[in-house]
């Protein structure tokens, strides 16, 4: 890939990684109380179109995770890390676990998002650290 | 309705072949498919091809004319992609076109070619199974996903570790006489424990293999079985199909997998049976714990028991219902577009008493193949019963 191309945004994406960032990560919900990720057009559940931005609460909480000990090339130098899904208000959030120690990690354990870095690339990276 | 016959199958071995072409191996099974079919090549009216990874391990897409060029086959083709469940896709369409009387003959096979990537590589090709954005960037492997989900099954209905090492004793156990399986080697409860860890709880020995292979199966109507006299005892008398939302953390349930459950009632209610009616299953246990929720979704167990079935014995080969007498994924290995079709070959020769492992279930008539896509967004569920 080259420098350019890198370059290119994945948009929707990359803006709520940018909001993430500045603590202020949303979900998208349609008018029936549904919840999902951008980018999106269309309720995943119910076809409603007209979808709107809510701020995800400020903690979420592990409701399962697992310690990754081999890993994609993109996270070789990461390995082993914790990855868990984490509940935030109508959404769901996959992301790894980072600011404690992976012996301390367990569900019920109540997180923030928190936008990290892989060790292996530079790229940022969907993360929880603890509350 | 017209009924749908498999007149032959084949299979290359499952194994580490990383300098073999796709082609080269479907070729391959696709001969011994025609040699076991007594089918004319000049008669297939379409071929159903599944791959998953071509574009990343062979650099090669728009693999239907290729396939079809190196089957031998002079017709329209075209490939299937539905990750792991890439071939169970493409039988289920093959016996829909030949319940509607558009094709009598139909080729349809799949393969994959994976081991020249390496571990790495092929657990990077492995994870575009899943939503790229929302899991894969956040560093989920295919591996980590099952392990998320076996963390929230034992959470949710209670098992361990060793439960699951179990399934894969007997898997292994049920390849030992299986000549196409990659691992013919027995393994006891400890290798599986001690084993180093993947993602955890699941370790080396609750994961399958990387593998190359391929498979075919000639399916043809019954007026074409009977107007050309095939020994083909074997129908496939029920198809379904279920989807789910693609990322693990959107589904409701993270230790169940409904689609498989819709697939595998569609299936059943087009064959005209129930759960308690099938004698054999081979079901897609990519990890250990896959096969605890396909045996769940598939009725065979009720939720939250599977995880004692082989342990206990119930699906072993000796059991009630035995279950992967293939070897399954585990053992036989899993060239992923290759691993639906291979399912209906085996399930086919269990059935019809030509498999090495007949002899446990020499009364079976009906057997099932479940089929699974990513974190089981995709499924396919096919029943199959031996004539008298």
């Amino acid at each position: 890939m080259s420098d350019d191309e890198s370059a290119v945004q994945d948009a929707g994406f990359d803006e709520w990684i940018d909001a993430a960032e500045s603590g202020e990560a949303y979900a998208l919900e349609c008018p029936n109380g549904h919840g999902s990720l951008p980018p999106r057009r269309v309720c995943p559940d119910c076809g409603a179109t007209d979808l709107e931005e809510v701020s995800l609460p400020d903690t979420g909480e592990i409701e399962t995770f697992t310690v990754t000990h081999v890993p994609t090339p993109a996270f070789e130098e990461d390995a082993p890390y914790a990855t868990a899904i984490a509940r935030f208000g109508p959404v769901r959030l996959t992301g790894q676990v980072v600011g404690t120690d992976l012996e301390t990690v367990e569900n019920g354990l109540e997180v923030e998002v928190e936008i990290t870095v892989s060790e292996t690339t530079g790229e940022r990276v969907l993360g929880f650290s603890p509350a | 309705m017209r009924d749908v016959r498999v007149a032959g199958a084949g299979l290359t071995a499952f194994g580490h072949v990383p300098e073999r072409t796709s082609r080269d191996l479907f070729a391959e099974a696709s001969i011994t498919a025609f040699e076991d079919s007594g089918v004319s090549r000049e008669d297939v009216e379409a071929l159903l091809y599944g791959n998953f990874m071509g574009e990343l391990s062979e650099h090669q897409g728009h693999h239907g004319p290729l396939m079809a060029e190196a089957a031998g086959v002079q017709a329209p083709a075209t490939r299937y992609e539905s990750a792991c469940a890439s071939s169970g896709t493409a039988v289920r369409d093959a016996v829909m076109r030949i319940r509607n009387g558009e094709d009598d003959v139909v080729l349809v096979g799949g393969a994959e070619r994976m081991t020249n990537l390496g571990t790495a590589g092929a657990t990077e090709a492995l994870a575009i199974a899943a939503d790229d954005l929302w899991e894969v960037r956040a560093g989920m492997t295919f591996p980590g996903a099952y392990a998320l989900m076996a963390q929230a099954y034992f959470d949710e209905y209670g098992g361990e570790h060793e439960d699951l090492a179990h399934i894969a004793v007997k898997n292994h156990e049920n390849a030992l006489s299986n000549e196409k399986a990659q691992y013919q080697s027995a393994i006891e409860i400890d290798d599986v424990l001690e084993a180093p860890p993947v993602s955890e709880p699941l370790g080396l020995y609750d994961s399958c293999p990387i593998s190359d292979g391929a498979a075919a199966v000639v399916l043809v109507s019954d007026d074409y079985a009977d107007e050309n006299d095939l020994d083909a005892p074997v129908r496939i008398s029920g198809t379904g199909q279920g989807g789910d939302r693609m990322a693990l953390h959107d589904r409701e349930f993270l230790a169940r997998s409904p689609a498989a459950r819709d697939a595998g009632e569609e299936a059943y209610a087009d064959a005209g049976i129930d759960a308690s009616d099938v004698d054999v299953a081979e079901v897609h246990d990519c990890f250990t714990i896959a096969e605890v929720l396909a045996i769940e979704a598939l009725d065979l167990e009720s939720v939250g028991e599977g995880i004692s079935a082989a342990r206990d014995g119930r699906t072993t080969a000796d059991g009630d219902t035995p279950v992967n007498l293939s070897g399954g994924l585990k053992a036989k290995g899993h060239p992923v577009g290759a691993t639906g079709v291979s399912q209906i070959a085996e399930l086919a020769d269990l059935l019809s008493g030509e498999h090495p492992n007949s002899e446990f279930v020499a009364d079976a008539t009906t057997g099932v193949a479940h089929n699974a896509g990513g974190t089981v967004a995709s499924a396919t569920v096919h029943v199959l019963e031996v004539m008298d």
